[in-house]
């Protein structure tokens, strides 16, 4: 028989953990100056092809360093040292997502004064990241054009939850005859108003404004992360 | 799969409070979870059984209540529900619209606890 029983109301977000150490890691990165990119996407879509690039051309000018997860191997990690900027691997075991206290781990002995940007590649998967905050300031969702133009309407959760789509892999859309007006409508309609970026990491069509991109977003920041401080500043004591 | 982890994370949080009240024995956990969560009900449900076993949880149940996604519509100046997770748009109007106000939350909201 059961036995009769009542109701005790609380309100607790099941992520909380997560969330905290995230909050935790952006003020960091904010006092450090650093601008965080994450990436996601289905695995093979191009994150570390695109990030190898990226950190090369960009590391040209700016300080970058990179954090990648994966659930087996440190091959990517390995791939990315060729860029010669720092670079750590953050193998996840079975766990088939990044979390904020993996970052968190990972980060651990390292100095973020003085980096301008520091990237994560989260482990390639459409459906867990979207639910884990890493501090980032903006995420990157990547599809390659060989994965078909509806990908934003099957996996809207992760598109949902990321700030720009760059569509990959783009030197190939011909052959696959890709249709770049149907990713586009696809995009926005999981996400009124999302920017879309073009790139081909392999040929470098798109790469300079995907970069260009990158530092008008990063010098944005910078620009209100200095106004917020002047206000405090600024501010009369009471 | 990251529904084991979520499972694991609400046993915790329900023996934490549960322990903060003397060991109250609990029977049903209520969570309320967005559409938009990125959390599967029905693996959620798999995962919270077998994230119980072997805890003071065992045989408890999880009542999963479903949050519809809303957005602030700045046509109809309003919170309204979106045509589907695949149409960012107002059901009202139509409008197009990426300011999600609700439909991300994964809360535990309430214990079912014996009188």
């Amino acid at each position: 028989m059961n036995s009769p029983t009542r109701i005790i109301e609380v309100r607790q977000n099941v992520l909380k953990k997560n969330d905290v150490i995230a909050r935790a890691l952006r003020q960091r990165f904010h006092e450090a100056g650093v601008f965080v990119v994450s990436l996601v996407s289905s695995p093979g879509a191009g994150k570390t092809a695109l990030l190898e690039k990226t950190l090369t051309l960009l590391g040209q000018r700016s300080r970058v360093a990179a954090l990648v997860g994966d659930l087996a191997t440190e091959n990517d990690a390995e791939r990315l040292a060729r860029s010669q900027v720092p670079v750590k691997q953050i193998v996840t075991g079975t766990v088939c997502h990044l979390e904020a206290a993996m970052v968190q781990n990972a980060l651990e002995g390292w100095t973020l004064d003085g980096l301008d940007f520091l990237f994560i590649e989260n482990v390639g998967n459409l459906v867990c990241p979207s639910s884990y905050d890493l501090g980032e300031d903006l995420r990157l969702v990547l599809m390659s054009v060989t994965e078909g133009e509806d990908k934003p309407l099957k996996y809207p959760t992760i598109f949902n939850s990321a700030d720009v789509t760059l569509i990959t892999k783009i030197d190939l859309a011909e052959a696959v005859e890709f249709n770049a007006e149907a990713a586009k409508h696809s995009v926005q309609a999981v996400r009124p108003g999302m920017t879309v970026l073009n790139v081909s990491a392999k040929s470098g069509v798109g790469v300079k404004e995907f970069l260009g991109f990158l530092r008008s977003r990063r010098d944005h920041a910078r620009a209100i992360a200095a106004s917020q401080a002047a206000d405090t500043f600024a501010t009369p004591e009471k | 799969m990251h529904e084991l982890s979520i499972a694991l994370s609400i046993v915790d949080m329900a023996q934490e409070e549960s322990s903060r009240r003397g060991d109250v024995a609990i029977r049903a956990v209520h969570l309320q979870l967005g559409l938009l969560s990125g959390v599967v009900k029905d693996a959620l449900l798999a995962s919270y059984e077998m994230a119980c076993e072997h805890t003071a949880l065992e045989g408890s149940r999880l009542i999963v209540e479903e949050v519809p996604v809303l957005v602030f519509c700045h046509n109809c100046n309003a919170k309204k529900p979106v045509h589907s997770l695949q149409s960012f748009c107002c059901t009202e109007c139509g409008t197009f619209t990426g300011d999600v106000v609700q439909g991300r939350e994964i809360f535990v909201v309430g214990l079912e606890v014996d009188k």
